[in-house]
């Protein structure tokens, strides 16, 4: 009971701290900051998708990007492994603790000097673009191995392109349908 | 019209029961087909502009025409590019997308007051407004600040024969089709799209960026 009289009075006077600081503050800002916390979050497609175990995949939403190496590179090893029991290396020489250890910090690596690509043949993670044929290339570096030769009914899902060609215009997306 | 709509409702029949391998579509329980779920991020230098970035976040995936007619952007839900220039994967910057009243407000690039799953909304940044562009309509963009932005429905830029991958990994094939089938041809998303100058993010060199949704609470 006293406890959360105390409570009470301490919340009161956060409030009017509040009004003061606002009251002093510039009148285009809201009185009141507006917070929001995360649900989804993404860097490379098909990440959470694939990887990611059924009961983690919120976690892994709600896992700032700096965090998510520690928490999830094992089971992201354990998921490669089951999908190809077969991994030695990929096109990109890593094995599979190094490749899963990429993937498991889901951000997008994107070059600023240039070209931005998932990957065009030369050009490696410096972007994804919308003609960016992403898929085909997760499916290289995961069933391909070091040469993309291996699997050969596995590296490509054999669609190679959107359904609508996209604008060279602002904003770049094709219409709905 | 309606085969499309029959087209979607078998393909999200699929997508429901076996292991995904969508980009980010319904990609985990607490999201799914709710006004937060992204389904593609996308980072490129402007085809229009070889100084310009543009980011693109799509969210709501999987709408049929007739129900992009009704689909709208959830002003709870802010959605928000990160972006870190220092390589530790924490944001140094970001870029807030809030709606209101059918209208996108951009703020930012900034360094926002918190880093990590909490934000604030960073009402003292610069801002960008467009409406939201109505279905069947042409695109608007909203520009100030040499900043370009867009929201509204388009096509899903994403393309994968999810149905096949389903069948090789339930073990009912061994190999894709040739030719595959595109199962989010003929689908819709929410787009929001913001091309900025590079200047403002860094200029040059590398940057790590993601995208998130963040529930108003």
């Amino acid at each position: 009971m006293k406890k959360s009289y105390l409570n009470r009075i301490a919340l009161l006077a956060v409030c009017a701290l509040t009004l003061a600081i606002s009251a002093c503050g510039d009148d285009d800002s809201p009185e009141i900051p507006i917070t929001f916390l995360q649900e989804d979050q993404m860097g490379r497609p098909a990440i959470n998708t694939v990887f990611v175990t059924s009961a983690s995949k919120d976690a892994f939403n709600v896992t700032t990007p700096s965090q998510q190496g520690n928490a999830f590179q094992a089971a992201f090893q354990t998921q490669l492994l089951a999908l190809n029991a077969g991994y030695t290396t990929n096109l990109l020489g890593l094995d599979a603790a190094g490749f899963t250890g990429v993937l498991a910090t889901d951000v997008l690596t994107v070059s600023l000097d240039g070209t931005t690509t998932f990957f065009d043949g030369t050009n490696v993670l410096t972007g994804r673009a919308l003609a960016d044929d992403v898929i085909d290339v997760e499916l290289i570096l995961i069933f391909g191995g070091p040469d993309a030769t291996q699997n050969p009914g596995l590296t490509s899902d054999n669609v190679s392109a959107n359904d609508k060609a996209f604008l060279n215009v602002f904003p770049y997306l094709a219409t709905p349908f | 019209m309606k085969r499309k709509t029959i087209l979607t409702l078998s393909s999200l029949a699929i997508i429901a029961t076996v292991y995904l391998f969508a980009a980010d579509h319904i990609d985990a329980p607490g999201v799914a087909s709710t006004t937060s779920d992204i389904t593609d991020f996308y980072a490129f230098q402007s085809p229009e502009n070889n100084s310009n970035l543009v980011f693109v976040a799509n969210v709501q995936g999987l709408l049929s025409p007739s129900a992009t007619q009704s689909a709208a952007f959830d002003e709870n839900v802010m959605i928000e590019f990160n972006i870190d220039n220092s390589g530790d994967n924490r944001e140094d910057l970001v870029i807030q997308c809030y709606f209101l009243d059918d209208q996108l407000t951009v703020y930012g690039p900034v360094a926002p007051s918190f880093t990590g799953t909490t934000s604030t909304l960073e009402t003292g940044a610069s801002s960008t407004q467009v409406a939201v562009t109505p279905y069947g309509q042409q695109a608007i963009m909203g520009e100030s600040n040499g900043i370009k932005v867009f929201a509204g429905p388009r096509d899903d830029p994403f393309f994968m024969d999810i149905a096949q991958y389903s069948e090789i990994i339930a073990g009912n094939a061994t190999a894709f089709n040739n030719p595959g089938a595109d199962t989010f041809a003929g689908t819709n998303v929410m787009s929001i799209v913001v091309e900025l100058p590079k200047a403002l993010i860094g200029g040059s060199g590398t940057i790590n960026t993601w995208v998130t949704s963040n529930r108003k609470q």
